[in-house]
């Protein structure tokens, strides 16, 4: 036994050899776990990633990512807690990505890629990357803040690289269109263009010009500023376009200009995505017909179409896997998806109107049943409704048992089934029964702690869990927390759930990305207690208006390797 | 917390008293002071809680309406331009700041989304013709004119009030 021990100790495999394996794993996942295996794996994991994913940017530090990995090509890096996205989140609380990029500069002098998920961008920050990376390629600002026209003319003047820029839903107040009008005549990389959420006019003859010198251009996405007229001259010189979201549809057009649109539309032949489409109407919209047939994803939650133009669209988008509608399309346009749509993987109905709570338009159980019937695929669907019924959410899950994502909300909190006035409690009961690969729930509605035993029992699989205006006592937290293995992250607002809840899951938040409870029963004595038993988790209290010395109105928690946030604001509290 | 209220089961938002903390903006249009007696007893002119607007809730990415807001606290360049506008058809008018807008476009979008209607492309020779409703307004001189014709800024300086005509009356309108 000694001498086999010995003789494997002396085998192992040279570093070259384990480097040149390891370097075929992308995956994150995979790579944590392989540098977990021993000294040889973790040294040669490391020098082999060129890929990082940070989830949270709190978790780890700049300085711990350079001495750790000291080959990075491209990095993902995810900011503020999700709730940032309904202004539960000051102004000023974090997440600016200006350390990492000097940490950057400095060590990934080669770094291709960033992307950047609910993070702070500033103009400074945006110059010092377009200036520190000479062969930078992709730049990706997903719901980011904090920067201007500078920062963006920054970028387009000094990348000479540059195949992507995608600002998506990154909140652009200020920003000019004078941007565009940068990227040098010399410049022909871009592929890839998503400026659809700036919210001023955008040159026009730049845009014209850039487009037509960039061949190798795929996706592009323009803002409502763009008319119609202005997109036909745009699709000619791209019909190869794989994405395309176009401008606003309001406009005026005469009989040769819609035969010209129809004629671009015709000439895509491989678009695969589609969204923009502001304001379309039946008057315009069949002149996009001519492209829909190898669509996969059709974004139509900037049109508000009636149940008619749907009904009318859609029978020519015969590929469809995905689809965004506003909740004007009423319950008969779903009716229309559910028998025009045999493929379809993932629905999104938003609301026209949401804060009108005397509406009683939108959707209601009806249309998402109708959907179920004709959609046995459905994986993922986000659903605002005013009205639902426990029965109507069995009968879903009966026909649609493979979802992965079931965000469901019933606008009015606290709403019961409208037919029965019961709780939710079963609806929720039979999604977690019936749908074993589920990742992530949003539950709404009246639900009492039966819905979260439900969820600790059956969700096995559950990553995601948002929470709002439910639950009867601290049980019901206490039981997602000690039922579910795989919880990663956990959102909870206005619930009744306190310190007892909050303590329950002690051991389980090392095991999880994060906790957000707002408006909750939580005291800064609770969350202290929390924060003294367990020292690697970073428990921040955020004080606003509604907090005093006892009550801790907005408490988040996550685990970090760092040590508490050296730049925290006034008004955040780490305990 | 004690625990007989916890595990009470209500239709009212859970967790702390609501009433007096988190509700920042009561929407009901019901609720002014100058609604006669005969009017239906529910429609109390306070709100109940949970009726009444939470700080974002439903979740709907925001980004949008923060522009909106902006636009609204940037224009405020002396008085704002009230004006009435009714709705063939509709029980009640409602009030907008012309100011808040700058062109045609916005507006239309804002009476469309107002009073839940479809208004259409205005064009110089058909006026709104085809549409369900088209938008009139009652100039200086009381004429009733349509949305469209004149310029922008001339609009908002003659505009007293707006009526959204149901498209059949409203062809008469059009510029001959």
């Amino acid at each position: 036994m000694d001498q086999d021990h010995k003789k494997l100790k002396e085998s192992s495999f040279p570093c070259e050899v384990l480097e040149k394996v390891l370097s075929f794993i992308d995956s994150h996942k995979d790579r944590s776990s392989a540098s977990l295996v021993c000294k040889d794996w973790y040294d040669a994991e490391r020098w082999t990633r060129s890929n990082l994913f940070i989830g949270n940017c709190y978790s780890v530090s700049p300085e711990i990512v350079a001495r750790r990995f000291p080959k990075i090509k491209s990095v993902r890096l995810k900011g503020k807690p999700r709730f940032s996205d309904f202004n539960l989140l000051p102004q000023n609380w974090g997440a600016n990505v200006h350390a990492w990029l000097v940490m950057f500069a400095k060590v990934y002098p080669s770094l291709e890629e960033l992307r950047l998920k609910r993070m702070t961008v500033s103009d400074e920050s945006l110059d010092l990357l377009a200036r520190s990376f000479p062969g930078f390629k992709a730049l990706s600002l997903s719901s980011c803040d904090g920067f201007t026209d500078e920062g963006l003319k920054a970028i387009a003047t000094h990348c000479r690289n540059l195949t992507e820029l995608d600002i998506a839903d990154s909140v652009t107040e200020d920003i000019g269109g004078g941007w565009l009008s940068c990227f040098p005549e010399s410049f022909t990389s871009l592929e890839i263009l998503n400026c659809a959420s700036l919210q001023c006019e955008v040159s026009f003859d730049a845009l014209e010009r850039l487009v037509s010198r960039c061949k190798a251009l795929r996706v592009l996405q323009v803002n409502e500023s763009i008319n119609l007229e202005q997109l036909q001259r745009l699709l000619v010189q791209v019909p190869h376009l794989t994405r395309l979201g176009t401008g606003s549809f309001m406009q005026e057009l005469t009989v040769r200009q819609y035969k010209d649109l129809q004629t671009a539309f015709s000439n895509c032949k491989n678009l695969q995505a589609l969204s923009g489409l502001w304001d379309a109407t039946s008057v315009y919209l069949p002149f996009v017909y001519g492209a829909c047939a190898s669509l996969t994803f059709l974004n139509l939650s900037e049109a508000n179409l009636r149940s008619g133009e749907l009904a009318k669209l859609l029978p020519h988008c015969t590929s469809l896997r995905r689809l965004w509608v506003i909740d004007t399309v009423g319950d008969k346009g779903l009716e229309a998806v559910g028998s025009s749509c045999p493929l379809l993987e993932e629905l999104r109905v938003f609301p026209l109107d949401p804060y009108d709570l005397d509406n009683q338009q939108g959707v209601t159980e009806a249309g998402f049943l109708a959907v179920s019937r004709g959609c046995p695929n459905l994986k993922y669907v986000l659903y605002f409704c005013r009205k639902m019924t426990n029965d109507a959410v069995v009968t879903i899950v009966q026909n649609c048992p493979d979802f992965t994502h079931f965000r469901l909300c019933i606008m009015n909190p606290g709403e019961p089934d409208h037919l029965t006035n019961e709780p939710m409690d079963e609806a929720f009961g039979a999604v977690t029964k019936t749908c074993t690969k589920l990742r992530r729930l949003s539950v709404s509605g009246l639900l009492t702690d039966k819905a979260f035993e439900y969820i600790g029992k059956f969700a096995k699989n559950l990553e995601t869990l948002s929470v709002a205006f439910a639950g009867s006592s601290d049980r019901g937290m206490q039981c997602v927390l000690e039922g579910c293995p795989k919880l990663r992250k956990l959102e909870i607002r206005d619930c009744l759930f306190g310190n007892a809840a909050l303590l329950s899951g002690l051991d389980k938040y090392e095991t999880m990305r994060s906790l957000w409870m707002s408006a909750c029963n939580l005291t800064i004595k609770g969350c202290k207690l929390l924060a003294k038993e367990m020292p690697r988790l970073n428990v921040e209290v955020i004080q606003d208006e509604w907090s005093d010395e006892t009550h801790a109105n907005k408490v988040y928690v996550y685990r970090s390797v760092a040590g508490p946030r050296r730049d925290t604001p006034p008004f955040v509290l780490t305990l | 917390m004690e625990t007989s209220v916890a595990t009470e089961l209500r239709l009212g938002l859970p967790g702390r008293d609501r009433s007096e903390a988190k509700i920042i903006s009561v929407s009901n249009k019901r609720s002014s002071s100058e609604m006669d007696d005969s009017c239906d007893p529910q429609q109390e002119s306070v709100v109940p809680a949970q009726k009444a607007q939470v700080v974002g809730w439903p979740p709907v990415r925001s980004y949008r309406k923060n522009i909106l807001q902006k636009k609204a606290e940037s224009s405020s360049d002396g008085s704002a331009m009230f004006v009435k506008v009714s709705m063939d058809g509709a029980p009640y008018l409602r009030k907008i700041d012309l100011k808040f807008y700058t062109n045609y476009l916005d507006l239309l979008k804002a009476l469309q989304s107002m009073f839940k209607c479809t208004i259409g492309v205005y064009s110089e020779r058909e006026g709104y013709d085809g549409s369900e409703f088209a938008p009139t307004y009652e100039d200086k001189d009381g004429d009733w004119m349509l949305v469209g014709d004149v310029p922008w800024e001339m609009f908002v300086t003659s505009c007293k009030r707006m009526r959204i005509m149901k498209g059949s009356e409203a062809r008469g309108l059009g510029c001959l």
